[in-house]
């Protein structure tokens, strides 16, 4: 089994670990084992997108020297924004000889931080490692007849240059879902913002976002949307009821990790599923459409 | 001991006012090859020039050194006026003390008044071991070879023809036409190609100086200025065209339908054996060999049975053909972005969402609608259409940093067009700012506003998006501020122009060069726009750069002339400032072959040694610095003089 370091963040040990349950979970059939090291630290969050200067990317840039401590020269996230702060903190230093002088200089107390460490999101992982060629043949229980919207958000796509993807027409989760034999259902919100961190502050401006993408999925056809992003989820899913709020006639729809629907695919045990965050229930429309057992139609 | 007189322009107060001219007169007199020393107000001028030859016979001088301008400016000027006395023009440099001196030092005189001394002892030095050097004498061959049939390459094709040469116009697809003869109309005038490029065609056509090379490609072109040798490839038509008759028989029996018709850019399909459109000149069939069942497949062959003029043999016919060329002119034009970019707005994905030269085939009486608007989708009129401009272009961060000149106005005409088309249409118009800086633009574009109704709404559109049958067009007024979602039948983005795919593999065969977005480079942006960098290479039409029709005829005109100007003699003359090797010094290890930017010298087979080819060599200086052995030198700048100009700069100190 293969080994690859894994950065989890601080989302995936609290609202988001179903995440990473099933993650790992599907991962480890694929026979890759994400290995999380200690004394991980902050990602950088916003905080080192959003300002220019050095210090801010400390966070990324130390967990970048931890991957180097675990000699490999790459690593995995599963959370998009930990995958954008801590790729293109990467990128920064292969392209800035002088920034990474300086940051060596400051980070003293460690060893010096050599560059080279490609920062990959699981699903790079899955569609140039694993293959989704791979992923069908592991296989044991087709999402035959569920129609799934994959949501991409931004970090994953955005900006251009750290992106796994086009980033207006992204297709490595919709690859992926039919690799799992599910419908896929494409919504040319796939990409449009989902209000992000304003839902700590403004949850009625993130509502009227995600009931924008929601609906048009559902308008479309959708029994389930998949995202990769913990923020997304929690937008998409946890603010259903303030849409409810301002929308009394929206339906609702379940919202999941990608990796449920693997786990589910794969015929994990169910503890593995990763199920538990999800607020609005996806259960009633898996039990319709992919556990009752199949009618064979008379063999 | 050479007598060299030296020659200090005031320029007006230009010089005089930060250099201290008799402080440079009397320190370059006491330089003892120095014969005479000499300051004047304005040397260029007739009493100037009378001075300095005056000078020249009354004191025998054998060289000048000349302190003045650039000598961009006036070195040929002063050149001219040494030789009408006897003195060799090569024996006469200039000591740049304005650019170099006075402007850039205006504020510290006395370091200028040093500068310039030194910058005139140097030239000293060159001078005195300057050779005198004798324009070198090239025959030339009567003959243009314009690459690219589009308007720029036939404007250019019957300029020359009509001033007596003969004309060679190869164009890569099956008829000579180019974009223009896709478009619907043109703009300010709406007059259509039809009524204003067809004759243009035809007359190229019938032209008794014109040879049109359809479906033909440059293979690889060698020589020089006056003497180039091209190789064109025909490339394989599988059909004898001195048979075929353009009846288009083939067309209306090849069973293969289905392929993107290039000429309609994609909005109407076309046969295997096929004529790009009815027009086209010249007016004959060819079959494309990666479609064709018969060359796949070796199945059907009914072409070759119904041809009535027996012309069709499905043998490969590819022929190549060597011309000899006497100047070339590049009108290899434009394209739009591809298709695969623009996610954000639906291209490629979205049926009804087209570029704007496939809403010109939409709208062209010529087009597969025949001129009605219908959406590709369903066939139904669009009631509304939202046109985009600046799509790619004005986009540094992600497309095209320029605009693409074109748009705003065939913007403008699309919208009129269509509203003339359906009357009850709302066209709008998503822009930046209007460019129409042409004549009779302005007004065009005042004319869809006022006159026509176009909505024009300034802001960029974010997203574009199918829903329900409609196209969702999300963008913002930036003039009011406001946040718009339109809901439209039909979208056209006007795309970015590129150059022509190729243009940089034909670039390299033809070592001129291209910028960084594949524009074909010009020598100078104001005042060469149609020379290139290698002589008797000339640029006409987009390829340099996006133009309307109006510059394009302007340019092909122009770059038409300079051929014909290079062409008018016999001979040609090439200034003389070209690399020469010392047979006794070279030892062939031919690495200033590797490092000629014009293939200008080559090692010999025969005798082992370099040789530089006079009609090729640009004088640059390359092999001479390149050289380990210091056989190659550039005439009159000779390493010794080399060095001792810098030696003089460093004050005698031995430079290593």
């Amino acid at each position: 089994m293969e080994t690859i370091p894994y950065f989890p963040g601080c989302t995936c040990k609290a609202d988001a670990l179903p995440f990473e349950v099933s993650a790992k979970a599907v991962m480890r059939e694929l026979d890759i084992e994400m290995r999380e090291w200690e004394r991980w630290t902050c990602c950088g969050t916003v905080y080192s997108m959003t300002t220019d200067d050095l210090i801010h990317q400390l966070g990324p840039a130390r967990n970048l020297i931890r991957v180097q401590e675990e000699g490999s020269d790459r690593v995995v996230t599963i959370c998009s924004m930990c995958y954008s702060t801590l790729k293109l903190s990467a990128m920064m230093f292969d392209a800035d000889e002088e920034k990474l002088q300086k940051l060596n200089d400051f980070l003293y107390d460690e060893v010096d931080y050599e560059g080279g460490i490609r920062v990959m999101h699981i699903l790079e992982l899955l569609r140039d490692d694993v293959g989704f060629e791979a992923v069908k043949e592991r296989v044991v229980r087709p999402l035959e007849g569920l129609r799934v919207a994959p949501y991409y958000g931004c970090t994953l796509v955005r900006p251009t240059e750290a992106g796994i993807d086009d980033r207006e027409e992204p297709r490595v989760m919709h690859d992926l879902l039919e690799a799992l034999g599910a419908e896929v259902v494409d919504s040319p919100f796939k990409v449009e913002c989902c209000g992000s961190y304003e839902t700590v502050d403004r949850p009625e401006m993130v509502a009227e976002k995600c009931h924008r993408i929601l609906s048009d999925a559902i308008k479309r056809g959708a029994d389930l949307v998949v995202t990769s992003c913990p923020l997304c989820e929690f937008n998409l899913d946890d603010r259903q009821d303030v849409i409810s709020s301002i929308a009394p006639r929206f339906p609702g729809i379940p919202v999941l990790y990608f990796t449920s629907l693997m786990a589910i695919a794969f015929d994990l045990p169910e503890e593995e599923w990763g199920l538990e965050s999800a607020t609005v229930d996806p259960l009633p429309v898996l039990q319709e459409k992919v556990l009752a057992p199949k009618d064979e139609g008379g063999g | 001991m050479p007598r060299i007189g030296v020659f200090v322009c005031h320029c007006g107060l230009n010089i005089a006012a930060t250099v201290d001219i008799a402080k440079v007169i009397d320190r370059v007199s006491q330089h003892p090859a120095v014969a005479h020393a000499e300051d004047y107000i304005f040397m260029c001028s007739d009493p100037g020039q009378l001075l300095v030859q005056g000078k020249i016979q009354e004191l025998g001088l054998d060289g000048l050194v000349m302190a003045n301008c650039s000598p961009t400016l006036h070195e040929r000027t002063f050149r001219n006026a040494a030789a009408l006395v006897g003195l060799n023009p090569y024996l006469v440099e200039i000591a740049n003390i304005r650019e170099a001196v006075s402007w850039p030092h205006m504020k510290e005189p006395e370091r200028a008044t040093e500068k310039a001394i030194e910058i005139i002892l140097a030239t000293v030095e060159k001078v005195r071991q300057n050779t005198e050097l004798h324009t070198i004498k090239v025959p030339v061959t009567h003959s243009v070879m314009i690459i690219g049939g589009g308007v720029a390459g036939i404007q250019a094709a019957l300029d020359c023809a009509d001033a007596g040469l003969e004309v060679h116009l190869v164009e890569r697809t099956s008829s000579i036409g180019g974009m223009m003869a896709s478009l619907s109309e043109t703009f300010p005038t709406l007059d259509c190609p039809q009524c204003i490029l067809t004759p243009k065609m035809t007359q190229a056509g019938k032209h008794p100086n014109i040879r049109i090379h359809a479906y033909s490609e440059i293979e690889e072109v060698s020589g020089f200025v006056g003497n180039f040798q091209a190789k064109v490839r025909h490339k394989a038509t599988y059909i004898d065209w001195s048979k075929c008759t353009g009846c288009g028989v083939c067309m209306t029996v090849c069973p293969t339908k289905k392929i993107p018709s290039e000429y309609n850019h994609g909005m109407a399909n076309r046969t295997a054996a096929y004529i790009p459109f009815p027009q086209a000149v010249p007016n004959r069939a060819v079959i494309d060999d990666k479609n064709c069942l018969w060359l796949l497949k070796g199945k059907c062959g009914i072409c070759a049975k119904k041809c009535p003029a027996e012309a069709i043999h499905y043998e490969d016919n590819t022929e190549i053909e060597e011309l000899e060329i006497g100047a070339i002119i590049v009108a290899t034009g434009m394209e739009v972005l591809p298709v695969e970019h623009f996610g954000e707005y639906g291209l490629g994905k979205i049926p009804d969402v087209v570029t704007g030269i496939q809403f010109e085939r939409l709208l062209a009486p010529s087009g597969p609608t025949a001129g009605k608007v219908q959406r590709p989708s369903d066939g139904t009129e669009p009631k509304e259409i939202a046109f985009l401009q600046c799509i790619g272009s004005r986009d540094p961060a992600n497309y095209k940093p320029y605009c693409s000149k074109v748009c705003c106005m065939y913007t403008g005409k699309q919208a009129m067009l269509y509203k003339h088309a359906v009357h009850d249409g709302q066209a709008f118009v998503f822009y930046i700012d209007i460019r129409s800086d042409g004549k009779g633009y302005e007004e065009f574009i005042q004319r869809a506003m006022e006159e026509e109704k176009v909505l024009y709404i300034r802001g960029k559109v974010s997203k574009v998006f199918e829903d329900e049958g409609k196209i969702v067009v999300w963008g913002t007024d930036t003039l009011t501020g406001k946040w718009i979602e339109l809901r439209v039948d039909m979208v056209v983005l006007a795309t970015a122009a590129v150059a022509s795919s190729g243009v940089n593999e034909l670039a390299s065969k033809l070592r001129i060069t291209t910028d960084e977005h594949g524009w074909l480079k010009e020598a100078h942006l104001k005042l060469q726009p149609v020379e290139t960098l290698t002589a008797g290479i000339y640029l006409a039409g987009a390829a340099q750069f996006v133009k309307d029709i109006s510059d394009t005829v302007a340019q092909a005109s122009g770059a038409a002339a300079k051929a014909i100007a290079l062409l008018s003699k016999d001979h040609l003359e090439r200034v003389p400032i070209i690399a020469c090797v010392d047979q006794d010094l070279c030892v062939g290890c031919g690495y200033c072959e590797t490092f000629c930017a014009y293939g200008a010298i080559a090692v010999d087979p025969v005798t082992g040694k370099a040789e530089v080819n006079e009609g090729l060599c640009e004088g640059c200086g390359g092999c001479a610095a390149h050289c380990p052995s210091g056989a190659a030198t550039l005439t009159n700048y000779g390493k010794k003089q080399v060095f001792d100009m810098i030696t003089t700069f460093t004050n005698g100190q031995v430079v290593q």
